[in-house]
């Protein structure tokens, strides 16, 4: 089954890239066929003349991202996009997600869904929609949303999941608070899941675990392909025997989304380090699942010791007969509602996963056996020779969401910059609506 | 890609104009050696085949270069200014049809400017602009260069951008403006200066303010530090600010020091969106981003580096430097003091080879040293360009949104004050046809409103402001 991913605006053309060229160099660098021909069928189509042509649509409202994107593929020669599958204008959204949606949405829905119908097309069985975008800017925010609202129109019984890159607290656009509530708040209704990936937890990972010196958007890039596409290459299921699951997707969203209120999902992907140091690096098992398990409920994103809580512990279980009530509720302790370990490379059925399947770590309403899946393949991904992968469904991202919609919130109250959205077509209305929804989904997490 | 085009009115606006022109041409043949008509080129020049007689043009990009014409609309009510242009090197770049002159001036009256020429050529200017966007693939942008203190530049320029607004509203209108010294020659330059402010108000998307005493500071700084002999102190050649050295024009005029720094203004604003980067950042979203309220619109210009020393230097502290310079007063092209008032916003334009580490590192550095409005605690808009401006390796403007550019206004009032409270040099405006006691009336009154207005969100800069009550949810 194959995934057709739709690139929208700068950021989301520039991860796309990204996770392409890490999902075909995965695949060719494994001596695996079969994983190797399933990760292809998945992500490109195969043309007559043998050219790997990804399944991708790159949708931007200006020129400059798209060109870069498609020549650089094409002189790499080991896949490239299709000739007819991107769309871009001349003039971008200028930041502004009442232009994107209002405007630049509607105005190229047809051509747009005309390129994303005929990649679906080219596919022998769809398994799911992905689309990559930031919620800073203009278009992927905005466009994006617009574009999202299409998809779960034209494909009302596919999956959609929806992979967004949140940005630097400290500001890339300044009305970017405003574009993330007025996206997300969009995306909930429409969307299966939202996996999000934030600029901040990225650019640490490349500062303290992989040392680069003067990191680029690229390398920010890079790491975030490389957690993205350990999540949807390939992998076996517990009931699969043998056979690469099919519908990665849908299993991904039946492990985890189980409640339409809690969408938010989050991942880990350790180890990361520097290609330098990987040669003398030796990872076990048993320290990996360590460090994962304690990045979870202690809400670390990294896996340095330093930066890991070692004194959140998980609480004790009430006998039974007691109902759980806040017990679980500890200062800095991050609750689940669902986790999914994916693990890959050697020895990986000797791996001992018990330590996710502890109830303590689950929000009490669901059974803790329901909450925990696992996928696991022995084909070491992207050159590590193990690689543990958490997907999440906590909350990790309650916090940054909370400050998120608390600084839109300020800047709400003195109504700065609004004039911008309402001649486009937003009013205070919709902007109150989508505040509303937000503090919903911070309510329902916090309650977790 | 987009296009843009600039409308250049009165002596001033021309003759930077004339500079930006000149030293755009550099900048593209610097980056464009194969001499491809490409896209960048293409953001403000069109590819005319001359052969093909008026009209002719292969607009066509990827084409070779034939001959290049500015997308811009010359207007000066005095032929001095455009006439030099037109025997100058620059010749070439204009078609005739793209000027409008007239012989007598407007004897530095903003009345006669603004409703006299204004009336008279209105059909004429029209035409042209219609005619420069009609050639335009998609058009995202005026530029209107003028002066506040004489009376063509302000008169007639701030008509011009009215009709730019009824015209083309979606177009957007960013309007670089050349406010008086205090010890301007022109007696009456504040009643002319504060008449064009509200236009600027009311009309403008974007207004860049530049002090021409700033301009000569600046000037001298670098004069100054080449001439200072000191080992180490060599500028790199054709790197200053001001040099036009490796353009199209000879010998330096006297001005042109000056008139560089404001084109170097306008070509590092406009870089993000004619080449590419990792952070782009279109024309349209400086207004976005910068101007939370309509009519306060007035952003503060710094340039760095203003110059490159010879010799090579440790990289990473030079590149440090330069954004503590360009939160530095030299550096401005305003004389205001933003350090102690109030920022509402900022964007910082980089060019060359500069990563968002960097960007990221001196920005957590500034920022507390910087007082944001409290609902703007984080306003920073970011654009890494990877293609630096010629003679340096890499560049930085900053844009800031600063209620620092109140005491300039307020200065421009008392000048205006001073004047209008013995109603000298009244009897010279009434006169005009069309203009009456009660335009004064408005044009002080609404500069006094605009300076209230930054005046209420200085206030709110000591106080600690609590965040806003969330809303609540029914649990």
């Amino acid at each position: 089954m194959s995934i057709v991913t739709v690139q929208l605006g700068q950021c989301g053309n520039q991860v796309g890239q990204e996770l392409f060229e890490v999902i075909s160099n995965d695949a060719n660098d494994t001596q695996r066929k079969v994983y190797s021909e399933c990760s292809s069928e998945r992500f490109f189509n195969e043309t007559a003349n043998r050219e790997l042509v990804a399944r991708s649509v790159l949708i931007d409202m200006e020129p400059k991202v798209i060109s870069q994107s498609i020549a650089k593929t094409a002189k790499s020669g080991k896949w490239r996009y299709g000739d007819r599958s991107h769309f871009s204008q001349k003039q971008g959204s200028g930041n502004n997600w009442a232009n994107g949606y209002c405007v630049h949405g509607p105005r190229h829905e047809e051509v747009v869904m005309d390129i994303v119908r005929r990649e679906v097309e080219h596919c022998d069985c769809l398994a799911g929609i992905v689309a990559m975008m930031s919620v800073a800017g203009g278009t992927g925010s905005g466009v994006g949303t617009y574009v999202t609202q299409c998809l779960r129109d034209a494909y009302p019984n596919s999956f959609i999941l929806n992979h967004l890159t949140w940005p630097y607290g400290t500001g890339e656009v300044i009305v970017q608070n405003y574009n993330s509530v007025l996206t997300l708040s969009h995306l909930y209704q429409l969307s299966d899941a939202i996996l999000v990936h934030e600029n901040d937890t990225v650019h640490k990972i490349c500062a303290q675990l992989m040392n680069i010196k003067h990191i680029s958007f690229r390398d920010v890039n890079k790491v975030i392909a490389h957690q993205l596409g350990s999540v949807l290459q390939p992998a076996l299921t517990g009931d699969s025997h043998g056979i690469y699951n099919r519908n990665p997707i849908g299993e991904l969203m039946s492990s985890l989304v189980c409640h339409p209120e809690y969408k938010l999902l989050s991942v880990c992907n350790i180890p990361q380090v520097s290609s330098s140091s990987m040669a003398y690096s030796m990872f076990t098992w048993p320290g990996l699942l360590k460090h994962l398990r304690q990045m979870l409920i202690a809400n670390s994103k990294m896996e340095e010791g330093t930066c890991i809580d070692w004194q959140v512990r998980a609480p004790s279980l009430q006998p039974e007969g007691i109902k759980r009530t806040g017990s679980h509720r500890r200062p800095g302790f991050n609750t689940s509602l669902a986790n999914l370990l994916i693990l890959r490379g050697k020895d990986v059925n000797n791996a001992e996963i018990s330590g996710f399947q502890h109830p303590s770590l689950y929000t009490p309403w669901l059974p803790a056996d329901e909450a925990f899946s696992m996928w696991k393949t022995p084909v070491p991904f992207n050159k590590y020779e193990k690689s543990a992968i958490l997907v999440s469904n906590s909350q990790t991202l309650l916090r940054p969401l909370d400050n998120m919609v608390g600084k839109a919130w300020n800047m709400f109250a003195s109504r700065a910059y609004i004039h911008q959205y309402t001649k486009f077509g937003i009013s205070e209305e919709d902007f109150l609506d989508s505040f509303t929804s937000l503090e919903q989904v911070i309510s329902s997490y916090s309650q977790l | 890609m987009t296009q843009s085009v600039v409308v250049q009115v009165g002596q001033c606006g021309n003759q930077v104009g004339c500079r930006f022109w000149d030293l755009a041409l550099r900048e593209h043949s610097h980056v464009n050696k194969k001499g491809i008509y490409d896209e960048a080129l293409s953001s403000f020049f069109r590819n005319v085949d001359s052969r093909r007689g008026v009209g002719g043009s292969c607009d066509i990009t990827g084409g070779r270069i034939q001959s290049l014409k500015a997308r811009a609309v010359l207007v000066d009510m005095e032929e001095g200014v455009v006439n030099e242009i037109l025997q100058g090197p620059l010749r070439e770049l204009f078609d005739s049809t793209q000027l409008i002159t007239d012989v007598s001036g407007s004897g530095n009256n903003w009345a006669v400017g603004h409703w006299t020429y204004g009336s008279a050529y209105r059909e004429q200017i029209v035409d042209q602009l219609r005619r420069a966007a009609e050639h335009c693939d998609c058009l995202q942008c005026f530029f209107l260069i003028h002066s506040m203190g004489g009376g063509t530049g302000s008169g007639l320029g701030t008509c011009v951008l009215k009709l730019l607004e009824e015209e083309f509203p979606e177009v957007c209108r960013i309007v670089t403006s050349v406010y008086p010294s205090a010890e301007d020659d022109v007696v009456t330059s504040p009643y002319n200066s504060v008449l064009a402010m509200r236009e600027l108000t009311e009309h403008a998307d974007c207004v860049l303010p530049v002090e021409n005493q700033s301009l000569v500071d600046i000037v001298n700084k670098i004069k100054h530090m080449s001439h200072s002999g000191k080992p180490g102190s060599v500028i790199k050649k054709d790197s200053a600010i001001i040099s036009g050295q490796g353009g199209v024009s000879g010998a330096e005029k006297p001005f042109d020091a000056m008139n560089n720094i404001v084109a170097n203004l306008l070509l590092n604003i406009t870089s993000s969106a004619r080449f590419e980067g990792s952070l782009n950042m279109d024309l349209n979203e400086i207004a976005m981003n910068l101007v939370p309220f309509p009519r306060l619109h007035y952003l503060v210009p710094s340039l760095t580096p203003l110059y490159t020393l010879a010799d090579v230097n440790i990289p990473t502290r030079r590149l440090d430097q330069m954004f503590t310079d360009a939160f530095s007063k030299d550096h401005q092209l305003i004389r205001a003091d933003p350090k102690h008032s109030l920022y509402l916003a900022c964007a910082l334009m980089v060019r060359g080879n500069v990563q968002v580490s960097d960007l990221r590192r001196n920005i957590e550095r500034l920022k507390p040293m910087l007082p944001f409005v409290s609902w703007n605690q984080e306003g920073w808009k970011t654009g890494l360009c990877s293609v630096p401006p010629v003679g340096h390796s890499h560049s930085l403007l900053a844009l800031a949104n600063n209620t620092c550019v109140k005491s300039t206004f307020m200065e421009l009032r008392d000048r205006f004050t001073k004047l209008y409270r013995k109603k000298a040099h009244m009897h010279h405006y009434l006169h005009v046809d069309g203009m009456e006691q009660g335009c004064f009336t408005e044009a002080i009154s609404s500069l006094s409103s605009l300076i209230e207005e930054y005046s209420q969100l200085d206030a709110t800069k000591d106080r600690l402001m609590p965040d806003a009550a969330r809303l609540n949810i029914a649990t």
